[in-house]
């Protein structure tokens, strides 16, 4: 799905991430951890097309990102959901609104029973007409998720999705992701919390991808 | 079938949603509406003026046009042969359609009014009139006037062409005017249009990040600004137009027979007016257009 050869980036021409080599395949789920400033949001960047490698290839969906062009980006992009760190919400939606955009901007119909399924799995079915700046952070966070799922993406990348809950909605967000990954979604998840790891590894195969010394390596079973 | 028309249904309409993927603008929306205004009003002036800058040349142009006089005057042993010769020469005046000599009868008929019946006429030294026609594009009256010196001493040609043609050229001059004046309001429209839009691109620019990363293309994003800019700008020109219409419509008009000389517009000049809204509108959608697509392609 997501295949980097040789990839590097930097800002500024300060290196941060270099020579990553990896392919991430249909179905899998992963977990990107790292120290705060290892560089998990660039990475992440790097998958969805913001950010363009600075030396190798990226590619999704068997296409080199380099080549797309802006429109081809967007296209991408309707089949990646992405959940950001800083959420990226439109402040002057309702948070209902928010999330049926995804679907508008594809042209793709939106039910209003399904929207409201959604709010309600992630215990957001109360706050669908608040905007966005009235949201805690961790109804923010879980609002950024059901954004991202909203188009039934193939692949989910989720920037510490769980940074602002609770424990236990961290453990009901993980689910979801799992059971989305069981529907053959492709998962990766950028986090520092271990705990949230050891628990998706006793319900799901999942990988682990550490950056450490600039480079992207993939974690043994020991974690 | 039945799945697809529920679906047909369900489709989101992108028309009603893509007025509020940006967010509302308080007061350039008003700036841009009030210039809009301003502008149309302008036009339909200039639009006025251009007009009746048209009527004016035309019917100065008319009321002169296509007739020219030769006047002989020679002692009355004279005369008759002097206006024989004039005639030849008119004959063989390239431009010169008919040339008639006015009967001396009709001229004194024509005096009779000022100088009663019983003056004695035919002792006075009336000048002879010779009535010329010419077709459309004229003649050479410099060459006329130079032939006539010779061969008839005492003829002299009126062309009317020393009252016609100041008017015609300030009216011709006027119309220019106007001209260059709409094409300025055209001009300063789509450069405010495009100030606007740009200020609106770079105070939303955000949103269109937010809305690229979920999927939307450039078409889309730049298809919200436009409209509303495209609305706004119609709305302002419509309410302006609609002003100068009234305005110019209650203006006085001043008709004397031949020349007629009002501001305004008369019968189907009308439709004209009622374009300015709709051409300010194409030039706000173009000027919008342009200006979001190398936008979002300098975002790249
Ligand atoms: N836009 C930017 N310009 C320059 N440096 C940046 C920018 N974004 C992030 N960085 C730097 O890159 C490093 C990695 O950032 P980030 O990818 O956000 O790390 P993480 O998500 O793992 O905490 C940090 O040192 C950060 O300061
Ligand atoms: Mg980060």
């Amino acid at each position: 799905m997501i295949e980097l050869r040789d990839a590097s980036y930097g800002y500024a021409g300060r290196m941060l991430l270099s020579g990553m080599t990896l392919t991430l395949p249909p179905g899998s789920f992963h977990f990107l951890t790292g120290p705060s400033g290892a560089g998990k949001t660039t990475f992440l960047k790097l998958c969805y097309g913001e950010l363009r490698p600075v030396s190798g290839h990226l590619s999704a969906f068997g296409e080199d990102l380099a080549r797309l062009s802006r429109d081809g980006l967007a296209r991408m992009r309707r089949r990646i959901g992405i959940v950001h760190q800083d959420c990226e919400f439109l402040d002057h939606l309702p948070l209902s609104e928010n999330l049926a955009l995804p679907l508008v901007v594809a042209g793709r119909p939106v039910v209003d029973d399904e929207l409201r399924e959604l709010l309600a799995w992630v215990g957001l079915r109360s706050r669908a007409d608040a905007m966005p700046p009235e949201l805690s952070g961790g109804e923010r966070q879980r609002g950024a998720l059901a954004r991202a799922i909203v188009t039934s993406p193939e692949i989910i990348l989720a920037d510490e999705p769980t940074g602002n809950l609770d424990w236990e909605m961290s453990q009901r967000l993980l689910s979801l992701l799992i059971e989305l990954n069981r529907m053959g979604k492709t998962i990766l998840i950028a986090t520092h919390d271990l705990n949230l790891i050891r628990t998706a590894k006793a319900q799901v195969a999942a990988r682990v991808l550490r950056i450490k010394d600039r480079q992207l390596q993939l974690a043994g079973a020991d974690l | 079938m039945k799945q697809f028309l529920v679906q047909l249904a369900q489709r989101p309409v992108l028309s009603l949603w893509i007025d509020r993927i940006v967010p509302p603008a308080g007061q350039s929306a008003q700036l841009t509406l009030m210039t809009a205004a301003a502008m149309a009003f302008l036009a339909v002036f200039a639009l006025a003026l251009a007009f009746s800058a048209n009527r004016l040349a035309d019917s100065w142009s008319a009321a002169f046009l296509d007739t020219a006089t030769v006047r002989v005057s020679a002692a009355p042993e004279q005369a008759e042969t002097q206006v024989k010769r004039v005639l030849e020469v008119l004959a063989t005046t390239p431009g010169v359609t008919q040339a008639r000599a006015i009967p001396a009868e009709e001229t004194q008929a024509l005096l009779a009014p000022w100088f009663g019946p019983d003056l004695p006429v035919a002792s006075l030294p009336i000048p002879r009139l010779i009535e010329v026609s010419t077709t459309r594009d004229g003649f050479d009256a410099e060459g006329l006037a130079l032939r006539l010196q010779a061969e008839a001493p005492g003829a002299k040609l009126d062309d009317h062409l020393r009252w016609r043609r100041p008017l015609v050229e300030t009216a011709i001059g006027l119309r220019r005017l106007a001209i260059v004046s709409l094409a300025l309001i055209g001009g300063a429209t789509a450069a405010m249009v495009t100030l606007a839009a740009q200020a609106a691109l770079a105070a939303n620019g955000q949103v269109i990040r937010v809305l690229h990363l979920i999927g939307a293309r450039d078409v889309t994003i730049a298809r919200a600004f436009v409209r509303r800019f495209t609305l706004r700008t119609l709305a302002g020109a419509l309410a302006g137009t609609a002003l100068a219409a009234l305005a110019v419509a209650f203006l006085p008009v001043v008709a004397d027979g031949e020349v007629l000389a009002h501001l305004g517009f008369s019968g189907r000049e009308w439709l004209w007016p009622l374009c300015v809204p709709a051409v300010a509108a194409v030039t706000a959608l173009l000027a919008t257009r342009a200006a979001a697509l190398s936008r979002l392609k300098s975002e790249a």
